[in-house]
């Protein structure tokens, strides 16, 4: 649709409230399936600022851009879905406290 | 202008719905209001004229990788344990610390873009030209988001495989 | 013979190595051959070499090579054969043969037979080394190695932890005197630019006039290094220790040889010290000091062989007061009827501890004068000399120290009373040790007699400390001549009379128990007095407190390495860094989770920062 002008600092406003819920998200859960999700909303909504960036100066590359972090969000989901099940094999539990095998 | 409104409105369904997102216990609740807020923002990407970028949203996002998730929680199978399980995790002492970080990143942020201007949507970007694109400028980047694909395929399949083989077997133990 | 000079000291080396290799796959009396004939064959060309030199008076000297060349500093192995050297080599290698035919029956049924004749023939090759030097360097050696043999034959029975402490206190004491010597060669070699004894006395003398500074301090170091080696205060100390070692050991090189050699480096380098009169005044006055102390302190000792050990470091004393008043031929002459009479009383001790089963206390011994004729005689013998009762050897040269000692201005009478009061005590100490070993009660039986390889030795020493004081030792062309005067003769009246005044006195304490001294010697004066003589003037106890006991501190505090600990305190420091650092390292996701979105704050902040301005 032609000549809407939405503001960009609004839609900006929008992507950076929804990174912060996301971010807020992925520090509480200690589920990793809620910490996937909260990695998709955050991805989401860098997602947002780059499409409205684009459409702000009337080019492609914004959109382009998406493509590209949709391709990550889904090969990045693909493979932490299967870690999911990894974890939840060798774990019996999906609490991600408990894999600190790292620790020291 | 009512589109105007319309952007609003969309935003603050988008909001909302992730709010609910984050604090359910149930996982399947959680994903159904991401996919709430996924198609907001869908609707926010049509408003400001990138309906390309809307449509794979709403297909590629909503419709593949939340289903995705879908799936992966029916198989684990978590059940009435899994939901008490994550209200005793979500107690609401723990916001206190990455609330504050989040509210220190947010003030960054907005002081960042406060004096970003000028109007958004002079003209829709249509498909196109966003295929245009791809198969100009940024071909090679299809080419390694090709490989990107490949990579997550082989690491999921891999990582996959063995829980299928053995779990199926052990399927209705405790989790 | 001039050419073949090198045989003497090398037939004893090659020995001492032939034994060391081959030792333990001969047979006993092979051994016994082997070491006693090398010294023998020592002895043989040694007086072939005397009798030459009678004849023609000419002085030798051999070049073998050059040691080392660097910076013009060139010293050869080389030997010089004069006068003074015969007198030492015929000492050492005549009385040296004596002791090792003494030795082959004294040490017969020990062990290590071979490696008792190989130390034994390294050390006469060391000696003769010593002696035979022709510059400072090859003197050195011949020291150094005389310290090594010493320290090796003290410590022979190590297996016993009390001869290895007592070999390691000879070697490290001589070693200090060592090192202030050293140190003197290194002053000579400085200012006069050579070693060589002959070219360097006559550089002194057109360097430097009569009591200039620079002699008078290579002089004392050079005395410094022969205090330490000939057992004078201070640094005598190790030679009553040094007792532990096997008795014809202590015979030979702590009586007859070794401990000589301190005399005979301050004798060769005469013409060094007449330009430093000060020095020799320091020699006299150490010389009497310790003659006077080693007296006392044998008064009152019980061991047979302390006895005889602290009577040579007093005879050295007198030896060391003839050199300090310029009776250079005196101390010569003392030194040799020294090792006569010394050697005698030491192979006598050993034949008596020898036949006694190793009883050393002088009070469980007496009435051997029967059982052992030999050795009793021998005793007799080398006490007369000794206590230099008249016409025996010790008579002559002693009396020749004390008169020109008297006739020294100023120092000279009083050095001389002080020397008649070492003899007196001289005799009474000697004699003690006579007359309770051999007359009176039989406390402990001899359990077998001594057979001829011990009985000829100490003949022959008997009859050479008997007729020795009529040799005439060729030092005439090496020393400068004495001035020919004569002191008065109730002088001389008095220094005869002295040693028969002490042999009366011991005769009455000791033989007739006329003269009781027991209520003085139990008084509490007397008791006190008695035991700090005892204890050798207390010196060893201040050695100890001085200097043993803040070492051993010392070294215990150090022990645990705490320079080290700088290096622990790094390590340290950095494991608490470690393991405080290690507390971010959760393990949890969240926790990583929570910092990164910190570091992400920060970088944004920053981003900001620069676009912006906003920090600013």
């Amino acid at each position: 649709m032609d000549g809407l002008n939405i503001p960009l600092n609004h839609i900006l406003l929008v992507s950076s409230l929804l990174f912060a819920i996301g971010m807020l998200g992925l520090m509480i859960r200690r589920n990793i399936i809620f910490i996937l999700m909260s990695l998709e909303v955050m991805l989401n909504a860098a997602a947002l600022a780059f499409v409205a960036a684009g459409a702000r100066w009337g080019q492609p590359d914004g959109q382009v851009v998406f493509m590209l972090i949709l391709t990550v969000a889904a090969a990045e989901v693909a493979v932490g879905l299967g870690l999911v099940l990894q974890v939840q094999k060798r774990f019996k539990t999906l609490d991600m406290d408990h894999a600190n095998r790292m620790q020291g | 202008m009512l589109e105007i409104v319309f952007f609003y409105i969309a935003a603050t369904v988008a909001l909302i719905a992730t709010v609910m997102a984050m604090t359910r216990a149930n996982a399947i609740h959680a994903l159904i209001y991401l996919i709430v807020s996924l198609l907001a923002v869908a609707v926010i990407f049509f408003l400001i004229g990138a309906p390309f970028a809307a449509a794979l949203e709403i297909v590629i996002y909503a419709g593949a990788i939340m289903v995705l998730f879908v799936f992966v929680i029916m198989m684990l199978n978590l059940g009435e344990k899994g939901d008490k399980q994550e209200r005793q995790w979500l107690k609401p002492g723990i916001w206190a610390g990455p609330a504050v970080l989040s509210v220190i990143l947010l003030v960054e942020l907005l002081v960042v873009i406060s004096d970003v201007n000028g109007p958004v949507s002079v003209s829709a970007v249509s498909a196109k030209e966003v295929g245009l694109s791809l198969f100009g400028p940024y071909v090679l980047a299809v080419e390694i988001s090709a490989m990107l694909l490949l990579a997550g395929l082989v690491g999921s399949f891999h990582l996959g495989r063995r829980y299928l083989e053995r779990d199926h077997i052990e399927k209705g133990s405790s989790q | 013979m001039s050419d073949t000079i090198w045989l003497i000291p090398l037939i004893p080396f090659l020995s001492s190595v032939a034994l060391m290799l081959f030792g333990s796959r001969l047979k006993i009396t092979h051994i016994g051959v082997l070491g006693v004939a090398s010294v023998g064959i020592s002895a043989l060309l040694t007086l072939v070499l005397a009798v030459e030199f009678m004849q023609n008076q000419q002085e030798i000297q051999a070049s073998l090579w050059t040691w080392m060349e660097v910076a013009g500093f060139a010293p050869g192995i080389s030997f010089y054969f004069d006068g003074l050297t015969l007198v030492m080599m015929s000492v050492i290698t005549g009385v040296g043969f004596l002791i090792h035919l003494f030795s082959t029956e004294f040490m017969e049924k020990d062990p290590s037979y071979a490696r008792y004749f190989a130390y034994l023939n390294m050390f006469v090759a060391a000696m003769l080394i010593l002696v035979m030097a022709d510059n400072l360097l090859l003197l050195y050696l011949g020291w150094e190695g005389v310290g090594v043999c010493s320290y090796l034959l003290v410590g022979f029975w190590y297996q016993h932890n009390a001869n290895g402490h007592a070999a390691r206190k000879a070697f490290i004491v001589t070693r200090i005197g060592d090192t202030a010597m050293a140190l003197g060669l290194l002053l000579l070699f400085t200012e006069l630019g050579t070693l060589d004894i002959q070219a360097m006395v006559g550089a002194a003398n057109q360097t430097w006039q009569i009591g200039d500074s620079i002699p008078l301090v290579a002089c004392l170091l050079i005395v410094c290094g022969a205090v330490g080696k000939s057992a004078q205060l201070p640094l005598h100390t190790w030679l009553p220790d040094a007792m532990a070692g096997p008795t014809p050991v202590s015979a030979l090189i702590h009586a007859a040889t070794m401990v000589t050699a301190g005399v005979y480096l301050i004798a060769r380098t005469h013409g060094l010290f007449l330009l430093a009169p000060t020095a020799m005044t320091v020699v006299a006055v150490i010389g009497i000091a310790t003659s006077l102390m080693a007296a006392f302190t044998a008064l009152m000792q019980t061991d047979i062989k302390r006895i005889l050990a602290y009577s040579t470091i007093s005879q050295i004393g007198y030896m060391f007061l003839a050199l300090g008043v310029g009776a250079w031929s005196a101390g010569i002459f003392h030194l040799m009827t020294h090792a006569f009479f010394k050697a005698l009383l030491f192979l006598g001790s050993g034949a008596i501890i020898h036949c006694l089963h190793h009883e050393h206390n002088i009070f469980k011994m007496g009435g051997l004068r029967t059982r052992m004729p030999v050795t009793f005689w021998s005793f007799m013998i080398g006490s007369a000399a000794l206590a230099a009762l008249p016409m025996t050897s010790g008579f002559f040269s002693k009396d020749q120290i004390l008169l020109q000692a008297y006739q020294l201005p100023d120092l000279g009478p009083s050095l001389w009373m002080a020397g008649l009061l070492g003899a007196l005590l001289t005799a009474i100490y000697s004699f003690r040790l006579v007359f309770v070993v051999f007359f009176g009660q039989a406390n402990t039986e001899p359990d077998k007699d001594t057979g001829w390889r011990m009985a000829v030795p100490l003949s022959v020493l008997c009859f050479l400390a008997m007729i020795g004081g009529y040799f005439m030792i060729p030092v005439a062309e090496v020393f400068p001549a004495s001035d020919g005067s004569h002191p008065a003769h109730w002088v001389e009246y008095v220094s005869i009379s002295v040693p028969l005044v002490g042999l009366l006195i011991a005769y009455l304490v000791f033989f007739n128990r006329r003269l009781n001294v027991d209520g003085l010697a139990n008084s509490t004066v007397g008791k006190s007095l008695g035991n700090f003589w005892l204890s050798g003037w207390g010196i060893d106890w201040l050695y100890d407190h001085l200097f043993v006991r803040p070492y051993y501190g010392l070294a215990n505090l150090l022990k645990s390495e705490p320079v080290d600990g700088i290096y622990g305190l790094i390590v340290a420091l950095n494991q608490t860094f470690n393991h405080w650092l290690s507390a971010a390292q959760t393990g949890r996701m969240r926790w990583y989770l929570a910092s990164m979105v910190a570091g992400l704050i920060i970088l944004i902040t920053l981003a900001a920062n620069l676009s912006t301005g906003v920090l600013q």
